[in-house]
């Protein structure tokens, strides 16, 4: 188990969904006459103004106004994403600087499929745990991109969650502890300038989603010598509906502990943003004295495991920013024509 | 040329960051240069809130060049909480959801795409205010 020399914890949270919805049922009336079931009720869409950046900042002022942390006083600004607006050029430049945090600041783009923002996330708390930084702000971010017809264009949405790490004694919630693990599994992939991603069809599933999370996760409860049912909630990657209620059970956990932090049912697959948003949602309606287990995964694959303890400092950080209920409630539903042509799938000659 | 143009104006469109008179409290957006004869540091910058009220708007469905993605999208005066009057395109609402005197907060959203080799602009636009 992995625990900085100097404790840390969450001093802030912030989150950001776009308006824009499209229902599992509407793609499925395009590709399958609505004759399949589907993953999930509904994604988020982008608008046409918006991207990773953009999500990344607005999700970021919400957790800097929850953490009360002057910009030019973050260490680091980390955005972890598989959808970049550049391939070279960072993201977090762009983000720091919107913030308020340039120019002594160190910013970043970290990348591992939908593990990409928890990456962030443990290094940032090596970043403050070693004493060179006070604050490190570490962001999940995605606009992802399905093939039209496939099977992932029911799930790939777009969002994004922003944590503040800092001193345990600041925080709003400690993290005890994380763990990570990888193997060189091919289950999703998307090569240099191909614009969208693949399966790698027998190992997506059973060797890579489940395989990773359940071996992060029993290590972590393993190492911390605490059972599932002694965390008031637990939250998983959600590349479905199906997947993190599965794999929750299998690990001892019980659906009323994931509950609060399924937004995968409502929004789709948030990839990088996706456990940290469940996160966030999850931080919304939690007392001090709660423990939360997360568990983020990402294709290629690997997972990180997190243990978190919140303080009675949460309550009232919690309400200096919109609740994740709030960016849910805006859902405004688009059609299939306006989700082609906001996302660029329709090819004019 | 565009990307120094763009780049130069990246504190202000990001951050909506304006200029106060250090003796009047005045607040001005956008930043100017000094006047001249005006001493050099009579305009500080200051960040403004980002939150205001819609003074007029009108909805753009002729888009100049590189907005035409966008079209039909409404454009506002907002009228901001520091004095300012500021124009803008107004992003996540339709035009059906806006009158005059209603609450706006800034967010930041991509504002243009120069071209497959060109830069990305960010910069301010104004939305209803979340609720």
């Amino acid at each position: 188990m992995m625990k900085p020399a100097r404790p840390v914890g969450l001093i802030g949270y912030g989150l950001y969904i776009p308006r824009y919805r499209i229902a599992a049922t509407e793609i499925a009336r395009i590709w399958t006459d609505g004759q399949a079931g589907v993953p999930v009720e509904a994604k988020s869409v982008p608008g046409p103004d918006e991207d990773t950046i953009t999500m990344a900042i607005e999700a970021a002022r919400n957790a800097l106004a929850r953490a009360e942390v002057p910009p030019e006083r973050l260490g680091a600004v980390w955005v972890g994403s598989e959808s970049h607006p550049y391939s070279v050029k960072p993201s977090g430049t762009i983000v720091a600087e919107a913030l308020g945090a340039t120019p002594w600041v160190s910013a970043a783009d970290w990348e591992f499929a939908c593990k990409a923002g928890s990456e962030a996330l443990t290094a940032a708390m090596a970043l403050v745990g070693s004493g060179m930084q006070e604050y490190a702000l570490a962001i999940g971010a995605d606009t992802a991109q399905g093939r039209p017809g496939d099977a992932l264009e029911y799930t790939a949405s777009a969002g994004a969650a922003a944590l503040v790490v800092g001193p345990a004694e600041e925080a709003l919630a400690t993290i005890d502890g994380t763990v990570s693990y990888v193997s060189d599994t091919p289950d999703f992939f998307r090569r240099a300038d191909r614009p969208y991603p693949v399966h790698g069809n027998r190992f997506t599933g059973e060797p890579a989603y489940f395989q990773q999370i359940q071996s992060a996760g029993r290590r972590l409860l393993d190492e911390l010598g605490r059972a599932p049912e002694e965390f008031t909630y637990a939250v998983f990657h959600q590349p479905n509906a199906k997947f993190p209620q599965a794999v929750a059970r299998r690990l001892g956990f019980s659906d009323a502990q994931i509950a609060p932090g399924m937004l995968s049912p409502q929004i789709g697959n948030t990839y990088s943003g996706a456990a940290l948003a469940g996160l966030c949602a999850i931080l919304d309606v939690a007392q001090p004295g709660d423990t939360i287990f997360m568990t983020t995964y990402g294709s290629g694959a690997g997972s990180d495991a997190y243990a978190l303890t919140v303080t009675e400092r949460l309550i009232a950080r919690r309400s200096r920013a919109p609740l994740t209920e709030v960016y849910l409630r805006r859902a405004v539903p688009v059609d299939y024509a306006i989700y082609a042509r906001w996302r660029g799938k329709l090819v004019l000659g | 040329m565009q990307i120094a143009r763009h780049w130069r104006q990246r504190t202000t469109r990001y951050r909506l960051e304006g200029q106060r008179n250090r003796h009047s409290g005045v607040v001005r957006f956008p930043p100017q240069p000094p006047a001249l004869g005006e001493e050099p540091d009579l305009w500080e910058p200051v960040a403004l809130s980002g939150r205001g009220e819609i003074y007029s708007f009108s909805v753009v469905r002729q888009a100049p060049e590189g907005y035409e993605a966008l079209a039909p999208y409404p454009v506002a005066l907002v009228r901001l909480a520091e004095g300012p009057l500021v124009t803008a395109q107004l992003t996540d609402c339709s035009e059906d959801e806006l009158a005059i005197g209603q609450p706006v907060e800034v967010v930041t959203r991509r504002l243009l795409d120069t071209g497959e080799d060109g830069v990305l602009v960010y910069g301010y636009k104004f939305r209803p205010v979340l609720q």
